[in-house]
């Protein structure tokens, strides 16, 4: 009777060893990455499905910040990074040049008030919104306001302006937006993930501006637009170059991409801003972000998994954007980066082939 | 006498083990000792080297920043990371101004509790009280922060301080337009998190204190509050201090409950009703996203900045309590 169990065990085991063993055949293969907290949601569901469809590759994503994900990419502790806003020319020149930014999915960032007593959708411009953060619109009915809203009554009321106190690729879109529309904020202030605020109060995170705006009343803020969309926001109509007021929406902030990118090059490095851009049905606060990948590897097998792996998610990835609330790349974004795929090389060799049409 | 303790002695002494043998028999009864105290000493000199380490990664990582800013650095106001210009003059300043308000608030109210529950409150309720006041100290800070924000800030801004504006308005340290977020509100939650620290344990040090003093206090005809006022107050005032210090010590490294109400905002304001900010906030808010390496350095110094306030705020608590001990003798004679 022992000896029975005891043989069946036996025989469990080997069955067991030989299946490790055929497991073993196909090898595990583990991508490590860190940076940015913006898309961290969509990754993270990237990575999710990847592996369901793919058990042998595991993607480890870690939202530690942009800058965090930056320089872990430069001390070549990760094997891809991640950012929303793109690396500096010192910064680029730091890893030799060895990297692509690859937009993967976009944002918005769009701004929220709480004005007692009103309840209308108010309409902005880039110059007023400049004027408000730069402490020159100090009274929510100033002349500059109520003339872009005609309708609605604003109260003489201080405008307590909110900003992020982390830094944040939220703020970064922000300010580089103003940079664009204000010369006085650009000269002033300028734009970065965390900047040099003439006035508000600081917020940590989307919720933390998000309080600030909600709990004082005459408060302005920035937060961003899948922020908003999640918990039921309202925010305010931004005019676009083409002098339209635009509601942000996935779809306007999509075709603020589609609008930057229509007159790029082949050879565009992405590293391109796509606030204030071109177009008519556009949202102009909107921002690529960006993986960092390295032009040139080392380890054919792990390359191979890594270019399959972004191939796969700006392609069928982007299906996953609606239910996250992310705006999709546009189509001419996503054929460019394909041959920015096939040009990346281990040891001089092309990784992918030229034909190669995903996996 | 002497003859009796002899002969309990003798069979001890006696045996033919010459001096020589007994200090052998000795040495191989400490050996293990040996080992032990070698182990313990390794493990007690982990903790300095640790603090050692610390301050030789904090100062070396804020190398850059020491370079290029200097002594600027502890006076100058601006914190652009866009220019890469920083001073850390507001930080510095929203740190003590926020941990003074704090204490101001803190130190009569936890005095009072400890008095309360160890010379009047009755016996069934001294329990209870203090207990409760302990359970302050196990909410976590971020707990305090949402407090803070859904229910003081609205409370001060929309309630308490439309009545005392027209009192205090033209008081300097209340001056400007009370939006929330403010060092009031931080210096308030501050005061919250450590009255259990400071109650808890001038509350021990109270009870400490022996009846005999307080009995002789009313001999003398003192009522009992001027017993607590002139003889047990002034008994126990070395362990009050530094209960006051470990407050202050956890106000001025508080993060998370500071950075939620507090503003952030890098600029120096003497008026309470004006945003600020503190080193532990700002490091806590900025580190994540310092891109470039003099951001970063910039953090580093200012922590090691807090490192040497807080280093400083010991040395003067043990200064403070020596002080205070040598007078204490002469002091407990005086009434």
């Amino acid at each position: 009777m022992l000896k029975q169990t005891l043989k069946s065990a036996l025989l469990a085991a080997a069955g067991a060893g030989l299946l490790a063993s055929a497991a073993a055949a196909q090898e595990t293969m583990r991508l490590n990455g860190a940076g940015a907290t913006f898309p961290q949601p969509i990754y993270q569901k990237w990575v999710l499905e990847y592996h369901n469809l793919h058990q042998n590759i595991e993607i480890n994503y870690q939202g530690i910040g942009s800058g965090g994900g930056i320089r872990q990419f430069t001390d070549h502790t990760v094997d891809f990074g991640a950012s929303d806003g793109p690396m500096t020319d010192a910064q680029i020149q730091a890893v030799n040049g060895n990297v692509y930014h690859m937009p993967t999915v976009l944002g918005a960032v769009v701004p929220t008030y709480n004005i007692p007593g009103v309840t209308a959708q108010l309409k902005f411009t880039g110059d007023v919104l400049a004027g408000i953060w730069l402490g020159q619109i100090t009274k929510w009915n100033d002349s500059r306001l109520t003339e872009l809203n005609p309708g609605v009554s604003l109260p003489d009321q201080d405008i307590v302006v909110a900003h992020r106190s982390d830094g944040s690729g939220t703020t970064y879109i922000w300010t580089d937006y103003l940079s664009k529309v204000s010369a006085d904020w650009a000269q002033r202030v300028g734009k970065g993930t965390s900047v040099n605020w003439p006035v508000g109060l600081g917020g940590q995170g989307n919720p933390g501006v998000a309080n600030i705006v909600k709990q004082t009343p005459g408060a302005i803020g920035y937060v961003e637009l899948i922020y908003a969309i999640q918990n039921q926001i309202g925010y305010g109509l931004v005019r676009n170059k083409a002098g339209r007021y635009i509601q942000a929406s996935l779809e306007t902030t999509t075709n603020a991409a589609a609008g930057a990118v229509a007159h790029l090059d082949a050879n565009t490095d992405f590293r391109i801003s796509i606030t204030d851009a071109d177009g008519n049905d556009v949202y102009p606060i909107s921002s690529f972000t960006w993986l960092l990948v390295p032009k040139e590897m080392t380890d054919m097998a792990k390359a191979r998994a890594l270019l399959e792996f972004v191939w796969w998610a700006v392609h069928d990835g982007e299906q996953y954007c609606k239910d996250l609330a992310y705006a999709p790349l546009p189509r001419r974004v996503v054929q460019l980066e394909e041959e920015r795929l096939k040009s990346v090389t281990v040891d001089g060799q092309a990784v992918l082939p030229r034909n190669y049409r995903g996996r | 006498m002497t003859d009796l303790s002899a002969t309990v002695l003798e069979p001890e002494l006696a045996p033919r083990s010459t001096a020589e043998e007994r200090w052998r028999a000795l040495r191989t009864v400490s050996r293990g000792d040996v080992v032990f105290r070698a182990l313990l000493t390794v493990l007690a000199l982990f903790l300095p080297l640790l603090l050692l380490l610390i301050a030789v990664e904090l100062v070396s990582q804020a190398m850059p920043a020491v370079h290029k800013f200097g002594l600027s650095f502890l006076t100058t106001s601006v914190w652009d990371p866009v220019r890469g210009e920083f001073g850390a003059l507001p930080l510095i300043f929203g740190t003590l101004y926020s941990s003074l308000v704090a204490l101001v608030i803190a130190v009569p109210l936890a005095l009072a509790c400890a008095v309360f529950l160890t010379e009047f409150a009755p016996k069934w309720l001294r329990t209870p009280v203090a207990t409760m006041i302990e359970l302050l100290a196990a909410v976590p800070s971020v707990i305090y922060g949402l407090w803070g924000i859904f229910v003081l800030i609205p409370l001060l801004r929309d309630h308490i301080w439309p009545v005392l504006r027209p009192v205090l308005g033209h008081v300097p340290i209340f001056s400007g337009v009370f939006y929330g977020p403010s060092v009031l509100a931080a210096g308030v939650i501050l005061a919250v998190m450590i009255v259990p620290y400071i109650a808890a344990v001038s509350r021990e040090v109270l009870l400490a204190v022996p009846s005999s003093q307080r009995e002789a206090g009313l001999a003398l005809g003192a009522t009992r509050w001027e017993t607590v006022w002139g003889v047990v107050l002034p008994y126990g005032r070395t362990g009050i201090i530094g209960a006051v210090i470990l407050g202050l010590g956890r106000a001025l490294g508080e993060t998370m409950a500071v950075q939620m109400v507090i503003g952030n905002r890098h600029e120096v304001a003497a008026s309470l009703l004006q945003p600020g900010y503190t080193i532990a906030a700002a490091i806590a808010s900025e580190f994540s996203e310092a891109v470039s390496d003099m951001h970063l350095s910039a953090l580093f110094l200012v922590g090691a900045v807090l490192f040497v306030i807080t280093v400083i705020v010991n040395a003067l608590a043990r200064l403070l309590v020596w002080q205070v001990a040598r007078g204490s003798a002469v002091g407990s004679t005086a009434i």
